[in-house]
């Protein structure tokens, strides 16, 4: 169903809620809390103002990598209006997102891995006050050699940025093989090795991320912070601070956008809580827009090699993909994202055969961790690219050669991925149809062109961070007599609409009105646990929660309801805020005397509903990494015009189409899309976290190119295309109401499809994002001069890559396990080895 | 100065920014700030009816001006009709750029009530949303003023 114009206003005749189905799911509505953001009442961190408030700020290493020697506060501390200075000796615990990477010190304690990375903390009266203290702080640092990239990481093993890790300056390395792969590429017709560059980027949420702290009056700690992930903080506050997590309560405020970039716990909002508690004053904390640019953790810069065999037909034999990636300073989420570079490439196409191996490396720059789309952006843009390639040798049109391979629904791929439903083959075809593509396709003047490419997505992550037994996701349903319905979860509201989503799920199952519902999420201590806002979970894991405490509320309504009216409950309907007789819909009462006649009955009426994502078949070690309860796909075709002598390219036109299986709030959904198509651009266009050196006779130091928002290049109005949405609609049996991911799936296909078009446009290959004027005119020079019209990477540098675990594919007896590894679960493992997941 | 139609007397440090006063001094915390450098746009207000860089702006550059923030935006208890416009066709995601988009807005239809695509474009350009992909806030605007043409047609 085309969702381009809908509206309130609309009638609405055309969604399928209007078939008499739903009241609520599928009707386009105005989000729960669309009020206070309109009116500017939302209260992000930042707008937390507390008597007797103090304000933090940090001092940050000018430094990419060197040795603290000596810190000397006592000029800070004797500053008049200062209260507490800090360093890393008041807070020595390591702390990290994952259990495997327990590497971060919120103040660094006699190591420095990047320029910003946190060394002391100023608390003082004033903000001024404390930024001035910062200048009081006397740091004696020993300055080592800087390590810039993963190559650079590979050839110098000391000094070592973590006593941890693989070896030298590798913190991960991976090999998994799912069939042999060599024999697949002896029954190929053509064999396809294509190298390719994905540049960093960052997430540029407009909020800059803030938090405060209190001692509360019963001498507890409380923190509202702009986190994605408050479950992870309330763990990393009780590891580091050694306190009880009953002693702890995170709130996340409502993020200005996050993006993944919020979803580690972070070095400033453990630096406050511990000011807060000895100090007993609120302290606040809010980063510049430079320190942002340091907080990072966003999309990882990776170098990859695709090595591809085909038949004539297109059908992919087999696949050698290998990655290697930038993790700059930390681990982060790194371990996760590096199974992630190698996880997806099977749900989109058949591919019987297939070998991923993938090495993350330390350098001395802003941690990378995890951006929309986490860790299957970069090699989805060279699968895409590639496939561009391979339909053009085999003379097949990409969208016709796509449509051979994709992969079927109920499928359980190489890899252990059990998939669910899959309507890629739909997206592609509406996307064809809507861009006019067979009109176009190698078919529009010169410096036209049009690109196509795909992509899928997770239904939120399988596992948890940490290994653990219990659900992903709870809520709490309390009815009150007066027919309000308060909702209690953890979910975090980080602009994608997650109170929306409880809210319409609970409204429809109890037949009211959103705005009947109460919210109370994001809070530790408030609601039961939900992981998180990360890898588009929250509709399916929250959404089902919601779901089955909203049906569980109703059962005992209904139950008691049926009584009064006398009628069997299995005909009672909820809507219009009443519950009624289907058969004589006058015999009703309304909502709030239901619950009334039900808390008669039974008492107070609360129930609870939780989510476990289903067993996955992937039982090798490595395997927790990818699967999902079931996937989202999307294609795209875009147009650009390229200007021969400039190189600069513009996006007239977007045509999208995104199997969503069926939309809870469609004006939300299509925000989604929209918004990933748009974030996509920036990242195939313009944006790059990069660095530079200073000059020798300077510090030598590797710096953040342009850490600034006027610098860093986002699309602003001016720069967004039309964009054309589709969403194709086949209920999902595994989500809520039949509900999939959108937040993060439509941005995969738009870098590949830019790359694509460029080249119907100009016949030159860019294997690299972002794709800049620059890199045009170079590549057009290659063209000119009878060389390969390409620009991109080369070689990829030679990695001593560990023997591979061997999982035979489901279709050569496989089991889901390693036939060279001990399984699973007769391996006893501690802890910290358990296999993550993000 | 004014401050949403309401004469307010504040003191405050000189070097103070407008945006400054108005969320520490004035508890006006509806205008947002994501630099602080002129670069993101989030702290666009109106000064005198058109659109500025509140952390540009010195407090004291306020006297005796007229000051519109999103705070001042509906008029007694009612949104303005961009406000509503923003609500029900998702113009607001993490609602963090809204204020400064809506101020923005307001300001760009009392001089053009039949603003085109193009200009509400041009007009939004100084403020950054990473979250919408903007069409759905250019959307908004124009549902906004068809509204807003129609309420002026029904009062005359």
């Amino acid at each position: 169903m085309p969702i381009q114009k809908d509206s309130p206003e609309r009638p609405a005749k055309d969604s399928p809620a209007s078939a008499g189905e739903f009241r609520v799911i599928g009707v386009p509505r105005r989000r729960v809390d669309a009020r206070a953001k309109v009116t500017g009442q939302t209260r992000f961190a930042d707008d937390i103002f507390l008597p007797r408030i103090a304000h933090c700020k940090l001092l940050r290493s000018p430094h990419p990598h060197a040795r603290i020697r000596k810190i000397d506060t006592s000029r800070a501390l004797a500053h008049p209006g200062v209260y507490l200075v800090l360093t890393g000796k008041d807070l020595p615990i390591e702390y990290g997102i994952l259990p495997v990477s327990q590497d971060e010190q919120a103040l660094c304690l006699d190591h420095v891995r990047h320029v910003g990375d946190p060394i002391a903390a100023v608390i003082a009266r004033e903000e001024l006050t404390a930024f001035e203290a910062l200048d009081l702080i006397d740091v004696d640092y020993e300055i080592l050699a800087t390590i810039s990239d993963p190559e650079e990481a590979l050839a110098t093993p000391e000094p070592r940025i973590h006593e941890y890790g693989e070896e030298g300056n590798i913190h991960k390395r991976v090999a998994l093989e799912f069939g042999d792969v060599e024999k697949s590429f002896a029954e190929a017709d053509e064999i396809f090795e294509d190298i390719f560059f994905y540049q960093g980027s960052t997430h540029l949420p407009i909020e800059q991320h803030a938090a405060v702290a209190i001692k509360d009056p019963e001498g507890k700690l409380t923190i509202w912070s702009s986190t994605q992930t408050p479950h992870y903080l309330h763990r990393a506050l009780a590891k580091v601070l050694q306190m009880p997590p009953a002693h702890i309560r995170v709130s996340a405020t409502p993020n200005g956008g996050g993006f993944g970039g919020k979803s580690d716990p972070f070095n400033h909002e453990i630096v406050v809580a511990k000011a807060a508690l000895l100090l007993d004053r609120p302290v606040k904390i809010c980063l510049t827009r430079e320190e942002v640019f340091y907080c990072h953790r966003g999309r990882h810069p990776v170098l990859m090699k695709f090595k591809t065999g085909v038949k004539k037909d297109g059908a992919i034999t087999g696949m050698h993909l290998q990655t290697l990636i930038d993790g700059g300073g930390y681990g982060s989420y790194g371990v996760a994202s590096t199974f992630y570079t190698g996880a997806l490439q099977t749900t989109t196409y058949h591919i019987p055969r297939y070998r991923f191996e993938g090495c993350r490396t330390f350098t001395n720059k802003p941690p990378c961790g995890p951006k929309r789309g986490h860790g299957t952006v970069q090699p989805r843009f060279g699968q895409e690219v590639q496939l561009d390639k391979i339909a053009e040798k085999l003379k097949i049109d990409p969208a016709d050669l796509r449509l051979r391979i994709v992969e079927s629904p109920n499928t359980v791929t190489a890899n252990y991925l059990r998939l669910s439903t899959v309507n890629l083959s739909e997206c592609i075809r509406r996307v064809v149809k809507t861009s006019d593509w067979k009109e176009k396709f190698r078919k529009l003047p010169e410096g036209r062109g049009v690109g196509l490419a795909c992509s899928a997505y997770l239904t939120g992550a399988g596992l948890a961070i940490y290994w653990n037994k219990m659900p992903q996701s709870g809520v709490q349903l309390k009815l009150d007599r007066g027919g309000g319905v308060a909702i209690f979860c953890g979910a975090t509201e980080i602009g994608q609409g997650s109170d929306d989503v409880l809210a319409g799920i609970v409204a429809e199952v109890l037949g009211i009105d959103t705005f009947d519902i109460r919210l109370f999420t994001g809070d530790t201590d408030l609601g039961p646990v939900d992981l998180g806002s990360y890898s588009s979970r929250v509709t399916i894991m929250a959404g089902n929660a919601a779901l089955q405490a909203a049906e569980r509320a109703r059962e005992l309504l209904a139950e008691a309801v049926a009584i009064r009216l006398e009628v069997p409950k299995e005909r009672l309907r909820f809507a219009e805020k009443s519950v009624f007789d289907s058969a004589a819909p006058e015999k009703r009462v309304p909502f709030h005397e239901a619950v009334c006649l039900a808390e008669a009955r039974f008492g107070t009426i609360g129930t609870v509903g939780s989510y476990t994502p289903p067993k996955s078949p992937a039982l090798y070690k490595g395997g927790g990494v990818g699967p999902s309860p079931t996937y989202s796909y999307t294609a795209a075709v875009i147009e650009v015009a390229v200007n021969p002598l400039t190189g600069w390219i513009t996006v007239p036109k977007i045509w999208i189409a995104h199997d969503i299986g069926r939309p809870l709030n469609p004006p939300l959904v299509r925000g989604q899309v929209e918004g990933s198509v748009y974030m996509g651009l920036g990242e195939a266009l313009m944006e790059e976290q990069e660095f530079r050196r200073l000059p020798k006779k300077l510090s030598h130091a590797l710096v953040h190119k342009f850490p600034s928002m006027l610098e860093y290049k986002s699309p602003t109005s001016l720069d967004m295309p039309e964009v054309v949405t589709e969403l194709v609609e086949e209920p999902d049996p595994r989500g809520p109401f039949g509900a999939k991911e959108v937040g993060q799936g439509p941005l995969l296909p738009i870098m590949p499809a830019v790359a694509n078009a460029v080249y119907d446009a100009i016949g030159v290959r860019i294997d690299e994002v972002p794709i800049t004027p620059e890199k045009i005119v170079k590549a057009l020079a290659e063209k000119r001069a009878g060389r390969d019209p390409r620009y991109g990477p080369s070689h990829f540098p030679h990695v001593d890559w560990p023997e591979a675990l061997r999982v035979p594919p489901p279709w050569e007896g496989g089991d889901g396990n390693a036939v060279n590894d001990v399984p699973r679960h007769s391996k006893p493992r501690p802890e910290k080895e358990k296999v993550l997941s993000s | 100065m004014t401050l949403n139609g309401e004469q307010v007397d504040v003191s405050f440090a000189p070097y103070k920014t407008l945006l400054e006063v108005l969320r520490e001094d004035l508890g006006h915390t509806g205008t947002k700030h994501g630099c602080e450098l002129g670069e993101c746009g989030a702290c666009a207000v109106l000064l005198d009816g058109k659109p500025v860089l509140s952390c540009l702006v010195l407090g004291v550059e306020c006297d005796s001006r007229n000051v519109l923030t999103v705070e001042g935006l509906g008029l007694e208890g009612t949104l303005h009709p961009l406000q509503d416009a923003f609500a029900d066709l998702g113009a607001a995601q993490c609602g963090y750029c809204t204020p400064a988009i809506l101020v923005t807005a307001k300001s760009l239809l009392d001089q053009h009530p039949h603003a085109t695509r193009d200009q509400i474009r041009a007009a939004l350009s100084g403020v950054l949303c990473r979250c919408t992909g903007y069409l759905q806030i250019f959307e908004a605007v124009e549902s906004a003023m068809v509204k807003i043409a129609q309420q002026n047609g029904s009062a005359r």
